[in-house]
């Protein structure tokens, strides 16, 4: 039985006065097994954190629905933890506190406190309990969400792209805590990423997302045994299969952006003596 | 006539531990900041949090605070005098009106400042409705607080003193009192001690509580 049902999902968003209704994406559905790892990957404007934020409750479908264990998702709740790209941390509150927070409208004081400390405890920040989130480096304030999130033992835990605001070296490093984090907790968790090889790396499945029409184009399953080498013959062979759907895909987004006769093989309109059509009009 | 530094300090001894009229005087004042301040503190937050968090109150009432704002408290103080039958009341009426709405305004921002990312990470953990406010929106709204709290205690110590030139009691009426006598070493030491409580509240109460704050909502390098 899934876990996880989205179930023909449309978002458009109203047009107004002087715009267009725009649908970001249409019909997509999915359904994510209970303690799957699932990649949603697209191009940026594919809609793909639209999507992580209307299963988080966040964000309202225009048409179809969102369901967590057959419970239709109607807003923001506890069974569905969120990591932000941003930690989004309470800057007035210590480490603990945070992840107390999560935890106060669900537990009585003791045991959120026990809760916060187990949980910080997994994360490897045991000895940062009493700092505060500016002290932090961007990494440890991601762990610290991803501990908050995890405290609420949520049903489904949600990331959207949590990593993509941090430089290569922690990355990989939290790539590791969280495989070791999935592996342990056994949380089914979607996770939206534009960075093709951290799909891989992560997930059991990869949801390839694609712009207008927005909407799902291909579904990978990821059969490598873990840990995974980010050298060995299939991962890069799936990198260059994804790749190769992907790129048409950006060079979509591109074109829209930079002009029609934007073409990413051929260096692009930057390079091209076309860029200065028309100059002299 | 012209008053010398060393007559200033010698009025100064004087009435503070010799006659004491600048002692009665000081603490009449003091009381009346204090009450003054507190209370315009309670309502200029109210009325900030309303406005921050009702866009009706704030495309309504919102104008009208600016427009108050722009008003100086100490015009008040006639209608004051005639509304409380001269006295204390107008003062501390003036006072409150002066601190008030710097207050609010600073409170109001605070609330509409609140990182949308804060919000709702705080709604995925079901938090919802008024205690968004309380949790997220007016904790992450103190260091605005803060500043809305430094102006409107400038505000309304200024008022005060203005009031009190004008009506009854406290350091301006003795102000005048000396003015009278043609006592300038006495004015002098007046001002001498508003100079100086001005100076004990900025090093004393809020440098402390800023540099707390800040570095604890991690706003400043040098915690």
């Amino acid at each position: 039985m899934s876990h996880v049902t989205i179930d023909h999902v449309e978002k458009t968003f109203p047009g107004g006065k002087n715009t267009q209704p725009f649908t970001v994406f249409e019909d997509i559905s999915l359904s994510v097994d209970a303690g799957e790892f699932v990649s949603l990957l697209g191009p940026s404007g594919c809609g793909k954190s639209t999507l992580l934020n209307i299963v988080a409750g966040l964000d309202t479908a225009s048409e179809g629905s969102v369901s967590i264990n057959n419970a239709q998702v109607t807003g923001p709740g506890a069974d569905r933890g969120v990591v932000f790209q941003e930690a989004a941390l309470m800057p007035w509150m210590n480490v603990k506190q945070n992840v107390e927070f999560a935890l106060k409208k669900q537990y009585s004081k003791k045991e959120a406190s026990a809760r916060a400390e187990e949980y910080l405890k997994l994360v490897h920040l045991s000895r940062f309990l009493d700092s505060y989130p500016h002290e932090l480096s961007g990494g440890m304030k991601q762990r610290v969400s991803i501990a908050r999130a995890l405290s609420m033992d949520p049903e489904v835990l949600l990331m959207d792209e949590p990593f993509g605001a941090l430089d290569e070296q922690t990355r990989m490093m939290l790539h590791k805590e969280v495989q070791y984090i999935w592996e342990k907790t056994n949380k089914t968790i979607l996770f939206v990423t534009h960075n093709i090889r951290e799909s891989i790396l992560l997930s059991d499945r990869i949801v390839l997302m694609g712009t207008r029409p927005g909407g799902i184009r291909k579904i990978f399953d990821v059969p490598l045994a873990r840990p995974r080498d980010p050298s060995s013959e299939e991962f890069t062979a799936l990198e260059h299969e994804i790749m190769s759907i992907l790129e048409k895909e950006i060079e979509k987004v591109m074109r829209e952006e930079m002009g029609d006769d934007f073409r990413s093989k051929k260096a692009g309109l930057l390079y091209n003596s076309n860029s200065n059509m028309g100059d002299h009009i | 006539m012209f008053p010398s530094p060393l007559g200033s300090v010698q009025q100064l001894y004087i009435g503070l531990f010799d006659t004491g009229i600048l002692r009665v005087a000081l603490f009449e004042s003091l009381e009346r900041i204090g009450f003054g301040f507190l209370l315009a503190l309670l309502i200029g937050g109210l009325l900030g949090v309303l406005l921050g968090v009702s866009k009706l109150a704030d495309e309504t009432l919102g104008s009208l605070v600016i427009a108050l704002q722009s008003v100086p408290s100490i015009v008040w103080l006639p209608i004051a005098l005639i509304l409380f039958q001269g006295g204390g009341g107008a003062i501390l009426f003036v006072v409150v009106l002066g601190a008030t709405w710097p207050m609010t305004m600073n409170m109001r921002m605070g609330m509409k400042n609140v990182q949308p990312i804060l919000m709702r990470a705080a709604k995925t953990m079901g938090y919802t409705g008024s205690e968004l406010v309380w949790r997220v929106m007016i904790p992450a709204a103190i260091p605005n607080v803060l500043t809305g709290a430094r102006l409107a205690w400038a505000f309304g110590w200024r008022a005060l003193m203005a009031a009190e030139l004008i009506g009854r009691g406290g350091l301006g009426r003795t102000l005048m009192d000396a003015r009278d006598f043609y006592n300038m070493d006495l004015v002098v030491s007046i001002m001498i001690i508003i100079a100086v409580i001005g100076l004990l509240v900025e090093y004393f109460i809020f440098s402390k509580i800023e540099r707390r704050v800040l570095s604890r909502w991690g706003l400043s390098t040098a915690s």
